[in-house]
Formats: C-alpha cells, structure tokens, sequence
C-alpha cells in the first residue's frame, strides 16, 4: 500500500515541557485516520511539525515516498489547523486564487469546491464579514484546490454551533466517500467514530494505540438485558462463566462477554433457566468506552 | 520568481490601504515637478526657484534623490504592515501550510521590496530627466548622463531601509511597534555618535557611525542644498568657504549593501527559529 505520511521517533519541548515523546506512525492512502487525545496531548503540535509550522527537537518524518521536501509535499496536501486563517480584507475568491497561485495549480477549481462547501453565493464577500462557521468551511474549501491527496483536519468543529457542525460532518463524510485520505484530529471520541477506520491515540504526547478502530481493544461486546426478575437473571449470568463483568445501572444489566457468544444462544439459555427477558441487545463497546478503557489500561 | 512577485502583488493590491499608500507615494514623486512652479512676485523681487539652477545637469540628479528619498516613509508603512500584518491575520502560518517554503516567503517580499526600489528609480530618472529637459542651462548629452551614481544610490539606499523595515516586521510582528522601533532605532543612532563623539572626537564618532544602519543610508546621498551655486556664492560672500565631499562612495554603497543582505538573512533566520 502507498505511504502519505511517515513519522519516526519525533519529539518536540517547549521548554521543559515535552509536548511529542518519540513518536512514530505512518498513514497509508485510501483510509480515515482519526487522531484523538485529550486537550493538550500533542495532537496539534505534531500536526504543525508535519506542516512545516513548529521545528521539531529530534526524530524526523517525511511525505510520501521521502524524495520531495516538506513545502513541495504540502502542495498536495489540504490542511487545516485550529482557526482558519485568511486574509480579512479579501474576498473568498481573491483569497482562493492566491492559494491557488501558492500551490501552483490552476484556479479552475474555485467554483467547484466552493460550491461544495455552499459558499458560491457569498464569493464576492470579505472574508471579515463571514460567520466562523462559514470561515471553516472556506478553510475546507481552499484545502480541496488542489485535489489532495490527503486532507488533514484539526478540530475542524471546534467552536461551531450544532448545525455548523453538522454542515462540516456532512463535508466530510462527502469528501471521505470520494476517496481521499484523511487524518482528522478530534478530542469528539463521536466524531471520530462516526468517520474513521483508523486512529491514533495521543496522552501527553506519546502513542498509546494505532491501529484499526475496530481492533482497538480485544471484546466480544456486550449485552443489555432486562427481565422481571434480575436478582435471579444476575446471579445466573454470575454462574454462567461467560462474562468478565456484570454491572447493574437503573435496572438494566449490562454483561461484558469473556468469549463470543450470540445474542440467540442467550436467549435460548435464559429461557431453559426459567427466566424471560423483557430487553435484549448486543453491542460492541463504544469508541469512548474503547479510549477510556485503553487510557485505564496504561495508567495502572 | 515572476510567482512570488504574483503572490505578493495580490496580497498588496486588494488592500484599500496599500494601495492608496503606494498610489500617493508614486503621485508624491511626480509632485517634485510642481517645485518648479515655486515662484514669488513680490514687488521688485522676482524669485522663480526654478531658475535657480537647482534643475541644471548633472545637479538634478543629486537634488531629485535626495527629495524624493524624504518620501520613502510612506513606503516603509506599507512595507512594515505587509509583513508585520502576516503574524497578526495568521496567515504565515497558513502561507507555509499551503505549500510557501519560508526562503520563498522572505524571497516573495524582499523582491517586492527590489520591485519598489527599481519603479521609484525609475520613476525618479523620467521626472528629472523631463525636468532637467525643461529648465537646465546645460543640455550636453555628456553633462546630462554624467553624475547617475546618485541614481544607484537612490536605489540601493531605499533597497537597504526597506530591507530593514521587512526585518522589523519580523522582528517585532505588530506594525505599529515595528514603526515605533525604527523612530526609536534613529535616535538610539544619534544618542550612540554623541556617546562616541564625547568619548573622544567627532572623526572617530563619524568613523565609526558611518557603519551604522540607518546612518549608513543617510550618507550614501549628502544633503544638495550647500551645493547648489546661490547658496555658495552667498556663503563666500560671508566669508565662508563651503568645500563638502558630495560623491557616492562605493565603500558607502557596499557598507548598505552588506546591511541590506544581513536584514534579509536575519528575517529568514527568525522565521526558520519561530515556532508558529
């Protein structure tokens, strides 16, 4: 498979504090990368090494296949950081046309990507006089001129309203459905979810997973149940030697599976057991409950 | 090269501000002309200041960079914002995440900066020359084309304070302050040659300050105004013998030069060191 990005052993201090600790990892085309961690876990820091905003202390890193320097691989990348940053007293189409004219490509884009992102109709308007949500997705507009062959998103709903970020979910679910790699960073554990195949997860500035969402952490899922009955419907469960873990919140009972076992077969059991089951589901652990258990994992 | 100069111009241009700077300071120099029309009429005096020899060739070369050099501040405005204004909209940042490497960023400005220099000689050359056309005694093709050294050194002397305005809107990121800092940089000249010049004596302090920056600029065209053959004759008549090195010197020129590629350099140097 074709490597975009590869990061090896980087590490940056500011001072004392180091915000990256050796960290490595690499993007390969064609997938979602979410890169999640708490506020202040280095997510944005390695984002700005990686485009050529912070120096990096030691370690290195280099785009697709290492034989182009960092601001001629920007050129094919999209990003965006933190704030969208353009100039205010330009329009949106003056200021795409210098982005264009940065990257070097033709400026035969402009209408499509800002058609995408619903901005056509306020084109000829400063970019001083937009909403930050229309900010944002101008930002997303201009990183798309280029057809990117990665487009790098950090914390692109920070700040918005509801519908702001619905609007930028539902670009990016567009953009994401076309193709495009993308490495979006997020501490939204659902936002993450709701795009990503793959994540990487940051805590002070070290690497604690990466790999596919749905291998992060090794479970069977888990079942939700509900019976008449759930002192005896618990302590059978307790018995029954296929769960780590049974919790009881408001009534409903939540069992954590030890090995795999189908929602059927359950059923079937409960039932030989004399107990009938108002409420029956099986589920596969959240993202949150994923990150909060890996997180758990490493402090102890 | 023809890209970066592109980049720039579209930054420039779509700001009402800029332009409006950039067009006045233009209009100001063609507005050397209108000293021409400097005329008094009173009772016997007649006094056309035209006709004072201040436009003779080979002299209104001298003269012309000299006045219009006064103009350079209202360019020095445009060209501390345009840079100190990259920090403060964020949009270095942005820049160099769209693809601008930081040697193209300093590149894309200090060839505005060359582009600015060579128009308002250019400029200055066309004025003069029709100028000089209109009112010079002396219109020997020999005497018109002699003394164009000013000329270079009008040049390299708005090259050099621009240069320096670009490092302080590196250096300081806020282009009020940056312009605050150079009114405060010339006097911190001024107060180092007295220190000098009471330390020992006024040759060394000059010695020495020729050296520095905004100094250096300074002396690369020497006022014109003793120069000029009413002023002298009057001061011979006073008993005063005016006898002044008025040349551009090549040490002078290479002495600017020298800070002109060190404002560059240290620019670039800054902006590889920032974190953004």
């Amino acid at each position: 498979m074709e490597t975009i990005l590869t990061i090896n052993n980087l590490t940056k201090k500011f001072g004392a504090l180091t915000a990256v600790k050796d960290l490595s990892f690499t993007i390969e085309k064609g997938n979602v990368y979410g890169l999640l961690g708490p506020n202040g876990s280095g997510k944005s820091t390695t984002l700005g090494i990686v485009l050529n905003v912070v120096n990096k202390t030691s370690g290195d890193f280099h785009w697709f296949d290492g034989n182009v320097s960092t601001h001629d691989a920007l050129k094919k990348v999209g990003a965006i950081i933190e704030r969208p940053n353009f100039y205010p007293y330009m329009s949106a189409i003056q200021n795409l046309r210098l982005v264009c004219k940065i990257k070097e490509v033709k400026t035969n884009k402009i209408e499509e990507s800002l058609r995408l992102v619903g901005l056509w109709d306020r084109r000829d308007s400063n970019f001083s006089t937009y909403s930050l949500g229309m900010k944002q997705r101008l930002a997303i507009a201009s990183a798309l001129l280029n057809d990117p062959e990665i487009l790098i998103l950090d914390e692109p709903t920070n700040g918005l309203d509801p519908q702001g970020i619905h609007q930028i979910r539902e670009i990016i679910k567009k953009i994401a459905a076309g193709g495009t790699t993308i490495l979006l960073a997020s501490h939204l554990l659902d936002e993450v979810e709701k795009v990503c195949s793959h994540v990487v997860i940051l805590r002070k500035g070290e690497k604690l997973y990466s790999g596919r969402v749905d291998q992060m952490v090794a479970s069977h899922g888990f079942f939700e149940l509900k019976a008449s009955d759930p002192k005896a419907l618990e302590s059978i469960l307790e018995n029954s030697g296929y769960f780590t873990n049974i919790q009881t919140e408001n009534g409903l009972i939540r069992a954590f599976l030890k090995e795999p076992l189908e929602a059927n077969s359950l059923n079937e059991m409960m039932f030989q057991k004399g107990i009938v089951l108002s409420h029956l589901v099986k589920r596969q652990a959240s993202l949150e409950e994923q990150f909060l258990t890996l997180t758990n994992k490493q402090t102890v | 090269m023809i890209r970066l100069l592109e980049i720039e111009a579209i930054k420039l241009w779509n700001s009402k501000i800029s332009r409006v700077l950039i067009i006045s300071y233009f209009a100001l120099l063609i507005s050397i002309a209108l000293i021409s029309a400097i005329k008094f009429d009173i009772g016997p005096i007649e006094f056309h200041l035209a006709d004072q020899g201040i436009f003779n060739f080979p002299y209104i070369w001298h003269f012309n960079s000299y006045v219009a050099a006064l103009f350079k501040l209202f360019l020095a405005i445009v060209i501390v914002s345009m840079m100190s204004n990259e920090y403060s909209n964020k949009t270095l940042k942005q820049n160099l995440i769209d693809g601008l490497s930081k040697k193209e960023f300093v590149l894309s400005k200090f060839l505005t900066v060359v582009v600015f220099a060579g128009v308002s000689t250019v400029f200055i050359f066309v004025v003069s020359m029709i100028l000089g056309l209109a009112f010079s005694d002396y219109d020997e093709i020999g005497i018109i084309f002699s003394d164009l050294e000013f000329l270079i050194a009008f040049f390299v002397k708005l090259m050099g304070f621009f240069s320096f305005c670009l490092f302080l809107g590196v250096l300081v990121k806020r282009s009020a302050f940056a312009l605050g800092f150079l009114i405060l940089w010339q006097v911190f000249e001024g107060i180092l040659y007295l220190f000098i010049r009471s330390r020992s004596d006024s040759s060394l302090a000059e010695g020495i300050s020729r050296f520095f920056p905004l100094d250096s600029m300074s002396n690369l065209i020497k006022e014109p105004f003793t120069r000029l053959g009413a002023v002298k004759s009057v001061a011979s008549q006073l008993g005063e013998e005016l006898a002044r090195d008025y040349a551009v010197h090549w040490y002078e020129i290479l002495i600017v030069l020298a800070w002109t590629f060190a404002f560059v350099y240290f620019s670039y140097l800054l902006l590889k060191k920032r974190d953004l």
